[in-house]
């Protein structure tokens, strides 16, 4: 190998991980936005799985890729008015909210795409306006022979398509809602210590409730990608865990926005080596299995639990229902 | 005495806040019943009760917290239904919670600005809200660094951070509860120093408290609570420390208990340089000596939060630490697998501890199965070496229960259903009933009605008379005067001083307990 | 004082959530265009209505006897183990290797070492998240997904690899000597005269889950250990004042969890497939969460919501077969919304009941 192939296999991967880190990026800001407000969100995996769905089936039956992505949002987003109900309004076990909804989506989504289409829960192929194509960044084509930052630009920078430049706009807007007006520091409030939101005169329902929905939001946009752009429909069960990845970045990012970016790239960069390179060979001596690569995720994400490589510490109101105290 | 005349014309203005038969019910608990009052502008209003009278929930109505089942609120001659802090707040009322409504990990401007932001951007709130807690602060004598971290200020230091979150709220209106249950005397001296001059800047000011020498000390006018009624309303000159008890409990106060002077014996439980340091890297004990012998109630006086919880986790093994205890001259361990409850129950230190309904009981549990908790091991309780033995523990029970006089009597009763006196019964009960050499007891009649605590009171004292050694906390100092043998005072994890009770008073306690030291004192 | 009657909150409150999860799973059959009345019919036939029914209606009963079991004696120490899909798909390994290890000749003799290699295996994948936790205070909840997702791999791992049966493109283990296979119902009541459906795949697992409901009822209220679990599940500051060790608690705890939810694999791995195919738990893991939360973690309860959840898979295969516009996967809308209305928007329906009683008593009083 070349230095010339060597820089072409990173572009590859570079290209790759970008593609699959967007998805996780947007889940994992949606999980962001429920815990820093105290609700736990072990439901992005259905969220996203429910999104994927609607939107594939909108955009077939519209033709309209954006009104896919809309009914996905919508769709999402009443999961999400599920979830506020029951860890909100009714002080329910948050986590198993979660679990109930994955299952509901990943039940629904088949029963109602079999239902409508007949074919074991896939929906038809989405073609044409229906889904998303590649966007090249201006000047892309014109720079493409500037030597070694002209391909990067070209090919890993440019050429994906809109959601993922959303999904990676989403950080700093984040980081600037959190950090920088009043809504966030509402919001960081809430999930530290609810009753000092609440004695100041603000709703903590409302507050939490938006929070909530916010998430909803953002896991639609998650689920669209899935089925409109890195595929063409819906398939079931296709986000394969990814709303699981997302909550493990979450934690490996300590409830930031920037870190949470960084979470999602490294996870992003063990998916694409674990599709590029599936098994590994360690001079010479012993491959790596692609089941290590694709559980590495996982398995870092208990590490970091463990406390061995720097506390993650959760926001201090989170898990509780907010119940006024007697 | 130009101010006493304003008064007078105050007086006859529009009262400031004026309650029109408030009620409120959780459940089948009346809290509140059919409460009136009215507090003229410009002056401090106290409210007096025992734990459970209903003063916290009351102001929580003031302050739209909760919502009264009935009655009416008028703020300055005006009808104002507060069905919400936001509509509290802008009827100009301000609230300083017993318990801090403060985010820990925010700074003390964040803490302000919260709720009372300018716009959807954070900056410019922040920035107006410098000023404004820079003039605050000096008009009041209330300084704070407004770019500290809440969890790193001191308690004192807390509580103005909530007078300033109110009055940057423009509160004319401010209501304190319990205010100096966790500051030392000098600190409480320093908070009704600022409470004087935000008076004389024409603020009404009501006080909530269960210390009848603050009540005296700070207020113009005072009125007492009893069951979730108001009993009486008067001006504070007119009335007397002994008047008010009286009405708060219905009946004359046993301020002192009856028993014969301590025969101390041999030391039993000896204390050498105590140390610890909790997660947060605190020091919280810094190196506590003292010991308890034989036949002797040793009371821990002090503020709360001064390490008397922390030094009865240490004795009673919850908690690991550094130095030297040791019982009957035999070394006890403080850290590693062998320090824990289990181990300092079998070596006969028995313990009452401070917070009964997270600790001493499992409010979920039957009484009897309550009652065998932390001695579960013993054989007594235990059929072969894996079962254990319900009917045992069962007839126990009802033994116990039958001689503490533990109401209702019934052993298949969950823990939560008794009253706060006969689950302190219940867990008297089980660790006297022990035998113990040594009995740890930490705040014995919180929450307690008065027949209960004349009827723990005496288990205890009748526990010293059988020779047994008795550390006793409570930071309620009449408790401390009536009941024990001796003395010391902590302050700030040290112990500042020790006495023999009968050879001291409450001012000089209280002088320790602000942390000047014993010889001094 | 309680707020309501005990017969009200054991069993009147969760049979009204039972209602509304089934309330809305028939309005999701009327959106497809079918029937509810008709689906719940040809659910209760199927999954009832013939000795083969029956026979699979009682084999998954067994799965989620297992695995709510395991649910339930974790929620008693306040632990939410979620990774019952996970332990049951490692115990799996351990079966199998027991099962591999020897030419067993009887059945009687296999299973107990295939037993204690499934809940070894099970207890063991439990105990990482059940160490951290207790020791180094990870989430329990987090550590567990993550742990299912590991065990998958590790699963794939092996089955691809040193475990794998050379003769198929499956992933899956070659299968186990003959002697190692469990007697059926049709096997054990046919020698008295009492004819079962061959096909139905329940087995002797059956009375092992039925032992393990009667072990885990003695545990938690007879046993000193049970004592203390539930103790430390009531209040961990009052089981350390207590002197009760939360580390030593924790970890048995979930150890018994994953044994319990290891014992799946002696229905499914040894008793019915006679191999190790991967994917072999099918969400039971999940479903025991269900069942646990219905059961309200009492060993009764889980037995008779696992017959309820038994119908319910077995009642969807044959809604399959009679109605082909619903797919399988009905059974999991139903499974959700059950888990939804009993487990988190409980007060949804306990709230109002409540007032309902409070103010009966009011008037009586």
């Amino acid at each position: 190998m070349d230095i010339t192939d060597i820089f072409l296999q990173l572009m590859l991967t570079a290209d790759m991980t970008i593609r699959l880190s967007a998805v996780l990026t947007l889940a994992c800001l949606a999980g962001l936005f429920s815990e820093r407000a105290g609700i736990f969100d072990i439901g992005l995996e259905g969220k996203m799985l429910f999104s994927a769905f609607l939107s594939a089936t909108v955009a077939y039956e519209s033709g309209n890729v954006w009104l896919g992505v809309l009914a996905g949002i919508a769709g999402s987003m009443v999961f999400s008015l599920i979830h506020g109900l029951a860890s909100i309004t009714f002080r329910g076990n948050q986590l198993i909210s979660g679990v109930a909804l994955n299952f509901l989506a990943s039940g629904l989504t088949v029963v109602v795409g079999n239902a409508w289409y007949h074919q074991g829960g896939r929906t038809p192929t989405l073609s044409g306006a229906a889904r998303f194509h590649e966007i090249t960044l201006p000047f892309a084509d014109l720079l493409r022979d500037v030597p070694f930052l002209g391909p990067i630009y070209a090919d890993v920078i440019s050429g994906h398509k809109p959601i993922v430049y959303i999904a990676f706009a989403a950080v700093p807007l984040t980081w600037w809602i959190l950090y920088r007006t009043r809504f966030g520091l509402r919001l960081r409030a809430v999930g530290e210590n609810p009753e000092s939101v609440d004695t100041a005169g603000i709703s903590v329902v409302r507050l939490r409730f938006t929070a909530v929905m916010i998430a909803g939001v953002l896991c639609g946009i998650a689920g669209a990608y899935l089925s409109t752009s890195q595929a063409a429909g819906f398939g079931r069960e296709m986000s394969a865990g990814r709303g699981y990845i997302a909550l493990a970045a979450l934690i490996f990012a300590k409830w930031r926005p920037f870190y949470a970016l960084g979470a999602t790239l490294l996870f992003g960069l063990l998916g694409a080596i674990s599709n590029l390179y599936p098994n590994i060979n360690v001079f010479g001596l012993f491959d790596i299995p692609v089941q290590f690569t694709q559980a590495l995720p996982y398995i870092l994400t208990v590490v970091i639990l463990a406390g061995f490589v720097g506390k993650a510490v959760p926001p201090r109101a989170g898990g509780e229902p907010y119940v006024k105290e007697r | 005495m130009t101010g006493e005349k304003q008064q007078g014309r105050q007086e006859t203005a529009a009262p400031a806040i004026e309650l029109k038969g408030i009620s409120k019910a959780f459940g089948p608990v009346q809290a509140n019943r059919d409460i009136s009052l009215s507090v003229a502008k410009g002056t401090i209003h106290g409210i007096v009760g025992e734990n459970g009278a209903g003063k916290s929930t009351l102001m929580s109505i003031l302050y739209g917290f909760y919502k009264a089942d009935a009655g009416e609120i008028y703020i300055n001659g005006q009808r104002t239904p507060i069905p919400d802090s936001q509509a509290a707040i802008a009827a100009g009322i301000g609230m300083v919670f017993q318990h801090f409504k403060l985010v820990e990990n925010f700074t003390v401007l964040e803490n302000v600005v919260l709720g009372a932001e300018d716009g959807a951007l954070l900056r410019p709130s922040l920035a107006k809200a410098r000023k404004t807690l820079v003039q605050l602060a000096h008009e009041y004598e209330l300084e704070v660094d407004p770019d500290a971290v809440i969890e790193e200020l001191s308690v004192g230091h807390q509580q103005r951070v909530e007078i300033l979150k109110a009055l940057y709220r423009s509160a004319d209106i401010l209501i304190l509860d319990e205010p100096t249950g966790v500051l030392t005397p000098s600190e409480a001296d320093h908070l009704f120093r600022i409470l004087k001059n935000l008076r004389a800047q024409g603020k009404t000011i009501i006080l909530i408290t269960h210390k009848l020498r603050e009540i005296m000390e700070a207020t113009d006018t005072v009125s007492v609570m009893r069951q979730g009624q108001m009993t009486a309303t008067m001006k504070t000159r007119d009335t007397s420390p002994q008047k008010l008890a009286e009405l708060m409990v219905g009946r004359k106060v046993l301020l002192r208990v009856d028993k014969k002077p301590a025969k101390p014996g041999k030391p039993v439980l000896r204390v050498e340089n105590l140390r610890l340091t909790d997660s947060a890297g605190v020091e919280r004990l810094k190196g506590i000596s003292f010991e308890v012998r034989a036949g002797e109630i040793l009371g821990i006086a002090g503020v709360a939060g001064n390490g008397q919880s922390e030094l009865l986790d240490v004795l009673g093994g919850i908690s690991p630490a550094e130095g030297r205890i040791t019982l009957h001259d035999r070394p006890l361990p403080l850290a590693g697998r062998h320090a824990n409850g289990q181990a300092r129950r079998s070596d006969g230190i028995a313990h009452v501890p401070e917070d009964r309904q997270r600790l001493g009981l499992i409010m979920d549990f039957m009484a009897w199965e309550n009652m065998c908790f932390g001695y579960h091991n013993d054989p007594k309780y235990n059929k072969g070496p894996l079962m254990m033995d319900n009917p045992a523990i069962l007839d126990d029970t009802a033994e116990k229960m039958q001689r503490f006089d533990i109401r209702p009597p019934n052993p298949r009763l969950r823990a939560e259903s008794f009253s706060g006196g006969n689950q302190q019964k219940l867990v008297l009960a089980r660790e006297i009933e022990r035998n113990p050499e040594v009995l740890l007891v930490g705040q014995p009649t919180r929450g307690v009605d008065i027949g209960a605590i004349e009827f723990i009171h005496q288990q205890i004292v009748a526990l010293r008379d059988a020779g047994k050694a008795i550390l006793l906390v409570s930071v309620e100092l009449e408790e401390i005067l009536s009941l024990t043998d001796r003395v010391a005072v902590m302050f700030d994890g040290r112990i500042m001083g020790e006495r023999i009770t009968s050879e001291t008073d409450e001012k000089e306690l209280g002088l320790m307990m602000a942390g000047v030291s014993g010889e001094a004192a | 004082m309680d707020k309501m009657p005990r017969w009200a909150d054991v069993f009147l409150v969760p049979f009204i959530n039972l209602i509304l999860a089934f309330v809305v799973s028939g309005l999701v059959v009327l959106a497809i265009g079918e029937n509810p009345f008709k689906a719940i019919w040809i659910m209760i036939s199927g999954s009832l209505g013939s000795t083969s029914g029956i026979g699979y209606t009682l084999y998954y009963a067994t799965n989620y006897m297992f695995t709510g079991l395991a649910v339930a004696v974790a929620f008693h120490a306040r632990l939410f183990n979620i990774g019952g899909e996970g332990q049951a798909a490692v115990a799996g390994i351990g079966t199998a290797l027991v099962l591999l290890a020897f030419d067993w000749p009887y059945w009687w003799l296999a299973m107990p070492f295939a037993i204690i290699g499934a809940a070894v295996f099970g207890a063991a994948w439990a105990f990482i998240p059940a160490y951290l936790q207790a020791k180094r205070g990870s989430h329990i909840v987090i550590t567990t997904i993550m742990f299912n997702f590991i065990g998958a791999a590790l699963m794939g791992f092996l089955l691809n690899g040193i475990l794998k049966n050379p003769d198929t493109q499956n992933a899956e283990t070659v299968a186990f000597p003959k002697g190692a296979h469990l007697p059926t119902v049709h096997e054990v009541l046919s020698p008295l005269g009492i004819n079962f459906a061959k096909s139905a795949p329940l087995n002797v697992s059956f009375l092992l889950a039925l032992a393990c409901a009667v072990g885990v009822w003695f545990l938690l209220w007879r046993t000193r250990l049970g004592y203390q679990i539930r103790a430390f599940g009531q209040s961990e500051t009052a089981a350390r004042y207590a002197g009760i060790d939360a580390v030593k608690i924790t970890v048995i705890t979930m150890l018994i969890s994953g044994a319990l939810a290891g014992m799946l694999s002696i229905n499914v791995v040894m008793g019915e497939q006679g191999r190790l195919i991967k994917e072999f738990v099918e969400g039971a893991g999940f479903v025991g969460i269900a069942v646990a939360l219905m059961g309200r973690s009492h060993p009764f309860g889980i037995v008779l919501a696992s017959l309820l959840f038994g119908m319910l898979t077995q009642g969807g295969f044959e809604l399959m077969w009679d109605m082909p516009a619903i797919s399988r996967e009905m059974v999991l809308v139903i499974q959700a919304l059950i888990i939804l209305f009993t487990g988190a928007l409980d007060n949804m329906v306990r709230d109002p009941v409540e007032r309902l009683f409070l103010r009966m008593r009011k008037r009586k009083g």
